[in-house]
C-alpha cells in the first residue's frame, strides 16, 4: 500500500469536502422551496429544478465536486478518499453553529468527534491498495 | 405504499446507484492511473479525453448522474434530516463493501472503523 501525499493532492482532498458539503446544501435549499414533487410528473423535476439559482449553484459546485472525485481516485483507494473527504460535514456544523447561530448538540458534538476520529484513522494510513498484476493488465500493458 | 416506506425505498434506491456509480469511477480511474501523470505527458485535453472515454468511468457516471435525479425526487418526498443522514450512511457502508469485493482494496481494520465512524457520525450531525 502506498501512502505519501503531494500538497496539491491534500488541496483535491480539501476541494472535494468543500464543494460536496455546500453543493449540497444548496440543492437542498433550492428543492426545499420547489416544493414536493409527484413521480408522475418527473418532467417538472427535470425541466423546471436546473432552474431554481440554488439548485443551479449546487449544480455548478457538484460538477467542481465531481472533476476533484475523480482525480483524488486516480490516486487514492474509494476506501480512503470516501471518510478522508467526510470532514466537510464538520466544516458545516461548525459553519452553521459559529455564522449562522445554529444549536450545537451533545449528538452533534458527538458527530463531529467520530468524523474527526475517522479522517485521523485513514489520514494516518495508506492511501493506495497496489494491485500490480491487476493495474498492469488493466492497462493493457500485461499479457493477455 | 405508505408515505414512509415510499420515502425509504427512494433513500435505498439513492443509495445503490451512488455506490454502484462510485465503484465503477473508481474501477475506471484505477484502470487509468495517476491523473497528473498522464496531464504531464498529454496536457490537460489528454488527460480529459482518456477519463471521458473510459468505458467504466462513463458507466459511473452515467448510475450518477441517475443518483443525482433520484436524490432530488428523495429530498421532495423526504425530509432532509432522514434522508441525508440515511443516504449518506447506507452509502459509505455500501462502499466499504463494495471497494473490497469489487476493487479488491485492501479494507483493514483502521478503514473499517473509519467508514463505521463516518456514517454513525454523519447520522447524529444531520439527525
Amino acid at each position: 500500500m502506498k501512502h505519501s501525499l503531494r500538497p496539491s493532492q491534500y488541496a483535491i482532498l480539501a476541494g472535494i469536502m468543500l464543494t460536496a458539503s455546500v453543493g449540497d446544501s444548496l440543492l437542498a435549499r433550492g428543492m426545499a422551496q420547489m416544493g414536493p414533487m409527484d413521480i408522475h410528473h418527473l418532467s417538472r423535476l427535470l425541466l423546471q429544478a436546473p432552474f431554481n439559482p440554488f439548485v443551479a449553484a449546487g449544480i455548478v459546485l457538484l460538477i467542481g465536486f465531481f472533476a476533484a472525485y475523480t482525480t483524488a481516485l486516480s490516486w487514492a483507494d474509494l476506501t480512503f478518499v470516501m471518510p478522508a473527504t467526510a470532514f466537510g460535514y464538520v466544516v458545516i456544523a461548525l459553519l452553521g453553529h459559529f455564522w449562522l447561530h445554529e444549536h450545537l448538540s451533545v449528538s452533534r458534538c458527538v458527530g463531529i468527534a467520530l468524523i474527526v476520529c475517522a479522517v485521523g484513522f485513514v489520514a494516518g494510513g495508506p492511501s493506495r491498495t497496489e494491485h500490480p498484476t491487476l493495474d498492469t493488465m488493466d492497462a493493457g500493458l500485461g499479457p493477455l | 405504499m405508505t408515505p414512509t416506506l415510499h420515502a425509504w425505498l427512494a433513500i435505498a434506491f439513492v443509495a445503490a446507484f451512488a455506490v454502484l456509480g462510485e465503484v465503477l469511477i473508481a474501477a475506471g480511474m484505477r484502470q487509468l492511473g495517476d491523473l497528473d501523470d498522464i496531464r504531464a505527458r498529454s496536457g490537460l485535453r489528454g488527460a480529459i479525453v482518456a477519463v471521458l472515454t473510459n468505458l467504466r468511468f462513463l458507466a459511473g457516471a452515467l448510475c450518477m448522474a441517475v443518483n443525482f435525479f433520484a436524490m432530488l425526487y428523495a429530498l421532495s418526498i423526504a425530509n432532509l434530516s432522514l434522508a441525508g443522514p440515511a443516504i449518506a450512511a447506507l452509502t459509505y457502508i455500501g462502499n466499504a463493501f463494495a471497494a473490497k469485493l469489487f476493487l479488491q482494496e485492501k479494507v483493514d481494520r483502521r478503514r473499517w472503523l473509519a467508514t463505521l465512524f463516518v456514517a454513525v457520525g454523519v447520522f447524529l450531525l444531520t439527525r
